[in-house]
């Protein structure tokens, strides 16, 4: 691909991104609203859909505030860390044969520097704020965060073991004969958590619990300093639904009578959704509840599940390719 | 195998230049009138009690590292993951040593109560 070709796909995958993240507002909101027996924003256009740009101009319009005894840097450049490592993300993400930006052989880790890197926004905003609730709620998601890091990694090495590689397009052609899910399907629940409390999302979403918290660390943030925090959120939520896709669900594979990209995009729009129902059925716990969760459950289960992938692995493979 | 990062650095600028221009678009429209009550800390109503720059729970302190063992110890993991076929039975043997040791450690914080956060 030449520079010029790169750099359309590339801005046209951003523009696209921006789009899906500010109308995923409105079907969140829709879809809540349905499961919850009610109308939801139905007004602006058809169906309401315009809300969702309606929303944009106007935090596009509100006042650009920073707190006086704010750390000024600091607390302008958290929420655009947040927003530009989860575009980042996608940069590894394949949508369909050829259709990736850049195709790392080391791309399991890259998406794992980039969520490693978006606790540093959290941090940042919570310490840079100068309010206790702010530092409170950011201390509590970064505890969070780098806990259910450590999973997230762990559940996807019995994937790598599979696959024999982290290239995201190997590990999608290595599901040709059977989807990652069936072999990996503890992995598959460890990481949908994880990726869970990784984006903060109901029901992990203590760092913002209001009723306690007003709203956690970005309590302070107004505008569109608060509009990249809620863009992140919303660009996590995708991203890890498509890493999700990718890893164990065969990426863009599927019968012939659709085309790859349709696929991909159908089955990242479901997991989307279910994040979304999960909002809307489950309740949050405590936050002991979810340190204790992470260390005393997840930890040795993800550990059992490597174990137990990495010796039938060994085991069924022909002694030819074993020990060679 | 640069050239394949080529793609990222440019995304890195692009998605950075994105960034900057959302914020300055906030920052130019969004002016406002500053008075006395907007300019403190939110608290609910109440006077700021104290400064925020406080001291916090040790336990914070201790997750992290707990958190910076783990990651080294996938450290490990990683590059053992991807070569399984070339190291084998004695791969898996190497890896029990060094997980049973790794989970004597996790037994032991665990009765400590390093786990608990009551």
């Amino acid at each position: 691909m030449s520079v010029v070709a790169m750099l359309f796909f590339i801005v046209v995958l951003l523009f696209a991104l921006l789009a899906a993240a500010a109308l995923l507002t409105w079907v969140e909101r829709r879809l809540l609203a349905w499961w919850q027996d009610r109308y939801g924003p139905n007004r602006a256009g058809p169906f309401g859909i315009l809300q969702a740009f309606a929303d944009v101009i106007k935090i596009l319009l509100k006042e650009d505030w920073i707190p006086p005894l704010a750390d000024k840097p600091v607390f302008v450049i958290a929420p655009a860390i947040v927003a530009v490592t989860m575009l980042l993300g996608f940069a590894i993400v394949p949508l369909a044969p050829g259709l990736v930006i850049a195709d790392l052989n080391v791309a399991l880790l890259f998406f794992f520097a980039m969520t490693g890197l978006s606790v540093y926004s959290v941090t940042f905003a919570g310490w840079a704020s100068n309010n206790n609730y702010s530092l409170l709620g950011s201390l509590r998601t970064a505890a969070q965060m780098i806990s259910y890091e450590v999973f997230m990694l762990l559940s996807l090495v019995g994937v790598v073991i599979l696959a024999g590689s982290f290239r995201l397009t190997d590990i999608v052609d290595a599901q040709r004969g059977m989807w990652f899910f069936v072999p990996q399907f503890v992995g598959l629940v460890v990481f949908f958590l994880a990726a869970i409390a990784e984006t903060h999302r109901l029901p992990f979403d203590l760092p913002e619990a209001e009723h306690e918290l007003v709203a956690g660390y970005h309590t302070e943030y107004s505008g569109m300093k608060f509009g990249l925090f809620f863009l992140g959120e919303y660009l996590g939520m995708m991203l890890s639904s498509a890493m999700i896709v990718t890893l164990f669900f065969g990426g863009w594979l599927g019968p012939p009578f659709l085309p790859p990209i349709v696929w991909f995009l159908l089955k990242t729009a479901f997991f989307v959704c279910l994040y979304l129902l999960l909002r809307a059925a489950l309740p949050r716990p405590r936050y002991d509840q979810l340190m204790g969760y992470a260390w005393k459950f997840l930890l040795p289960v993800a550990l059992l599940n490597i174990v137990v992938t990495g010796a039938i692995v060994v085991a069924t493979r022909s002694p030819a390719e074993v020990g060679s | 195998m640069l050239a394949n990062y080529l793609p990222i650095l440019i995304f890195v600028i692009v998605a950075a230049g994105l960034g900057v221009v959302l914020l300055g678009i906030g920052f130019v429209l969004g002016r406002g009138q500053k008075d006395q009550e907007k300019l403190s800390a939110y608290e609910c109503g109440f006077e700021a009690f104290e400064d925020t720059r406080n001291r916090f729970d040790v336990r914070y302190y201790l997750v992290a590292i707990l958190f910076i063992l783990f990651d080294l110890e996938l450290a490990f993991f990683v590059p053992w993951a991807v070569s399984l076929d070339a190291v084998g039975l004695f791969g898996i043997g190497a890896m029990g040593v060094f997980l049973a040791l790794l989970v004597v450690g996790f037994i032991y914080e665990w009765k400590k109560g390093a786990l608990e956060w009551d």
